[in-house]
């Protein structure tokens, strides 16, 4: 919202000045004697702002404001509602314009009114609450938080239209977003009854009461957010020492990771089957550690124990992973990624139906991966190519249905290449001579001794 | 070694674990005397008992494992500092006795783990026996109070007396808790306490303000307080858990991982395991808090990672019969595949440093080359943990003998002047022969 149009400053003037007017049109029915009440919600008003937590990319952020403004509406009244949502203004969160700042300070200001109308119109009771208020004011107060929800989005929707024809360089992908931030507010907005209802007991120290569970919430939430995050990084940077090895594997985990994802959203797999075909893909080759260098990288062909050493690769995976907490599928898939549909793999030989879903996925991914990317013997295939390749083994190697899943998703959102390898003159000598991912050049193994 | 381990058998009065036994008698001879009271004087106001003591039972089956093997039931104990606080339920006084509030707390409790029983995980005694007991305090101090015509027409009086009687409770818990586990742990007292406080602040804040709550919005809103006020806690509860959840799988998976190394045949098998589990006893031992005990276990775990990054692995994998040089440079390199992840910075900065002797010694004059302002800019005091147990290990690898682990200590001394730091190598004895006499 750097350069607003004139449309723009012309609706956020507009807002202002009806916020403006109907706060100074209040005097004539406002409570004077509540001013230490307005004081205080308008306290609990900034400590929610300055709280907000942040929408990522876009200038939407949602905070327990909510609370404070409805619990206005139903102690104060209409004026006074208005008069806390005109706190806003002294939010401490830095950040928003001001030009931001003024059309929050508007829209909330009217947003509080027009909801402290509603109350009074379905016939809610002003003031402090008693025994006898429940059940009755229940009625009153929904219509007044679902108000106080439409014309909050109404008005930022209004200037997020504005601001977008200006701009359109912004892009909308809130569909999802929007029902929660719907259902969150309106659970801020029953506190707000809340502290209204403890007001008669407690008085000021409400807000306090009711914000600190809320608070708590919230930071529980954020503990678990952050912890994955860092759990990512630390997947992610550990699988990258597993690779750091090899040159010409660097970074197909993530890539492999990447590919089963979106196979795995193609077919429409549930959110935390997602998650754990995640962390399959990016320790899918864990074990060839337990291989040693000298086979992996070897360039002729390979003695029947060497070529047993590849084939056990997947277990010694397992056996590594085997006691992280992930779901059995995800040690499965990490297992199996090297059967065959027609039973022709390692390490059993499993046929069909027999292997499971997750190790079918990863295999798609993994040999996709490694015909892309370059390798000592060739340069890197064109995804066209590869593609064709995926479907000529479709059937024997690989399962149809998730190659044409990954073609599709391939297709719609594309696939980021790895970078070619640039070599340092002394990686030269380790450089491995095959690929046990890449199907078109299997490994090559002596008959007989 | 047969005959000593007569010796070694212990009643079970003389087990570790002897504060324990004497809370769990405690709440429960608490128990029997309020239940037996109860059952003289009869049920007072058995509507609310009822709602409450379901409340508590909720609380309990949705018991939450937090890190650091802490169990914590916030919404059963918010549920029944509630009832001990309670004044009024709509019109109607709460007349109830302290002994009822027991009684009904222990029943919701009792009730709430038989799930958990019936899907075998057992209770613990402990950790229930303690939320009893501070309920308990909470309740005999304050039913007495709650008829008082002041108590009852004050709001001000009212909110202040409860308030402080909430933290009150929540002190004595963290109390409780942390004398538990110097018992359970060998963690100090002082250390101990101040860990409880800090990792359970935001809960028990959560937990204390949920209680008031309820106590106050029963006044107007009668039983349905109860629901409403719950939700907040469900909610962190919820995240808690996965929080919880997540970061077991992170210690697992960095457990994992470590063992690439060994797999990898760089490193004896269970070398990062025992190295990490003596790491973390030092550690404790020498007073360090949780949060940094966490990265001097992940260090450690992680401390030989560094080798996957070397073209041929070191002969058995013991590190310190390599040249100084190649141990830095594995170091180094660990160091930097930790740094990557760029959520472990200080991990890196201990797994760097681990190789690094206690005190510089100048080449030519042969004296100690400190740091000339006086603050000797040496290693962490985790890598210089890591080096005495990394070394020890090395030398005495999976065997049990305690000879061998008394030579092994005696090396390690024989080098505090220079190499090892004097106070982690008297620690690491002290946990070692602890460990001997109870693996006789």
């Amino acid at each position: 919202m750097a350069r607003l149009s004139w449309a723009a400053r012309l609706y956020v003037a507009a807002v202002l000045a009806v916020a403006a007017a109907v706060i100074a049109w209040g005097p004539f029915t406002f409570p004077w004697n509540s001013w230490r009440d307005i004081a205080i919600l308008g306290l609990l008003l900034v400590v929610s702002e300055s709280t907000a937590t942040r929408l990522s990319p876009g200038n939407l952020s949602w905070s327990a404001s909510t609370t404070a403004t409805l619990a206005a509406a139903v102690l104060v009244g209409p004026v006074g509602a208005a008069l806390v949502g005109a706190f806003t203004i002294f939010s401490l969160r830095r950040g928003p314009s001001p030009a931001q700042r003024a059309f929050n300070t508007g829209m909330m200001a009217l947003t509080a009114y027009v909801s402290g109308r509603v109350f009074v119109v379905m016939h809610g009771h002003v003031g402090a609450l008693n025994v006898n208020s429940f059940p009755g004011i229940i009625g009153p107060f929904a219509v007044a938080a679902l108000a106080h929800v439409v014309v909050n989005y109404a008005l930022v929707g209004g200037v997020l239209w504005l601001a977008r024809n200006a701009e359109a360089t912004t892009r909308t992908s809130q569909g999802g977003m929007s029902a929660r931030l719907l259902f969150s507010d309106l659970g801020y907005g029953a506190f707000g009854l809340l502290i209204a209802a403890l007001w008669t007991v407690v008085g000021p120290f409400a807000p306090l009461l009711v914000l600190i569970p809320l608070f708590v919430a919230r930071w529980a939430v954020a503990q678990f957010a952050e912890q994955q995050r860092a759990y990512e990084a630390t997947v992610g940077a550990l699988c990258q020492a597993v690779e750091t090895k090899d040159f010409y594997t660097r970074g197909h985990s993530d890539r492999v990771s990447r590919g089963s994802v979106m196979i795995a959203r193609e077919i429409g797999m549930r959110g935390d089957r997602v998650e754990a075909i995640r962390y399959a893909g990016m320790l899918h080759d864990v074990g060839k550690l337990g291989v040693p260098t000298m086979v992996l990288q070897k360039t002729g062909k390979l003695t029947e124990e060497e070529y047993a050493a590849i084939q056990l690769h997947p277990m010694r995976g397992l056996d590594i992973v085997r006691e992280i907490g992930f779901l059995d599928e995800a040690l499965a898939g990490i297992m199996h990624h090297h059967e065959r549909i027609d039973g022709r793999g390692y390490p059993m030989g499993l046929a069909g139906d027999e292997i499971p879903e997750f190790a079918r996925v990863l295999a798609v991914a993994d040999a996709f991966d490694s015909m892309t990317s370059t390798r000592s013997y060739r340069g890197a295939r064109p995804t066209d190519e590869a593609i064709a390749e995926l479907r000529k083994w479709a059937g024997t190697q690989f399962d149809p249905a998730f190659v044409d899943a990954f073609v599709a998703a391939i297709k719609r959102d594309g696939w980021q290449r790895p970078e070619p390898p640039v070599l340092a003159a002394d990686e030269l000598a380790t450089v491995p001579a095959q690929d046990h991912d890449d199907p078109s050049a299997p490994l090559r193994v002596i008959d007989s001794l | 070694m047969t005959e000593r381990r007569h010796e070694l058998r212990r009643y079970p009065w003389q087990v570790r674990d002897s504060g324990q036994l004497l809370i769990v008698v405690a709440a429960g001879v608490w128990l029997v005397a309020s239940v037996a009271q109860t059952a003289a004087d009869g049920v007072t106001g058995p509507r609310i008992a009822i709602a409450f003591g379901a409340l508590i039972a909720f609380g309990e089956v949705l018991r939450l494992n937090l890190p650091g093997d802490r169990e914590s039931a916030p919404i059963g104990l918010a549920g029944a500092l509630a009832y001990a606080l309670l004044i009024q339920v709509g019109h109607h006084q709460a007349q109830h006795s302290a002994h009822q509030v027991v009684t009904v707390t222990a029943i919701g409790m009792i009730v709430g783990a038989l799930p958990h029983l019936a899907v075998g995980r057992p209770a613990r005694l402990s950790g229930m026996a303690v939320r009893l007991l501070c309920v308990a305090c909470v309740a005999y101090i304050f039913r007495p109070l709650a008829g008082n015509a002041a108590v009852v027409r004050d709001a001000g009086l009212a909110f202040s007396l409860m308030t402080s009687l909430a933290i009150a409770a929540l002190l004595l818990e963290a109390v409780l808790t942390a004398l538990l586990r110097v018992d359970e742990q060998r963690a100090r007292f002082k250390v101990a306490l101040v860990d409880e406080m800090r990792l359970q602040l935001p809960l028990g804040a959560a937990v204390g303000a949920s209680a008031l709550l309820i106590a106050f919005a029963a006044e107007v809103m009668g039983l349905a307080a109860l629901a409403v006020f719950t939700a907040p806690l469900l909610v962190t509860q919820v995240a808690l858990r996965r929080y919880a959840g997540i970061r077991a799988t992170y210690l697992q998976t960095v457990r994992a991982l470590a063992k690439i190394t060994e797999i990898g045949g760089y490193v004896e098998p269970g070398h990062s395991e025992r190295v990490s589990r003596l790491a973390v006893a030092v550690g404790r031992e020498l007073g360090i808090h949780e949060p940094q005990l966490l990265e001097l276990e992940y260090a450690a775990l992680m401390h030989d990672i560094g080798q996957l990054s070397l073209r041929d692995p070191i002969t058995g994998g013991a590190t310190i019969f390599v040249s100084p040089q190649d141990q830095q440079r594995i170091a180094a390199l660990g160091a930097d595949v930790i740094q990557q992840a760029q959520v472990l910075g200080s991990v890196a900065e201990i797994v760097r440093r681990q190789n690094e002797p206690y005190r510089d010694i100048d080449p030519a004059t042969g004296g100690y080359l400190d740091h000339p302002d006086g603050k000797r800019d040496g290693p962490p005091l985790s890598s210089r943990i890591i080096k005495a147990a990394n070394a020890f290990d090395d030398m005495v690898g999976s065997s049990l003998d305690p000879g061998r682990a008394a030579a092994a200590v005696h090396q390690l001394r024989l080098d505090t002047a220079r190499e090892y730091d004097p106070e982690a190598v008297e620690a690491l004895s002290r946990v070692v022969n602890r460990r001997s006499v109870i693996q006789m």
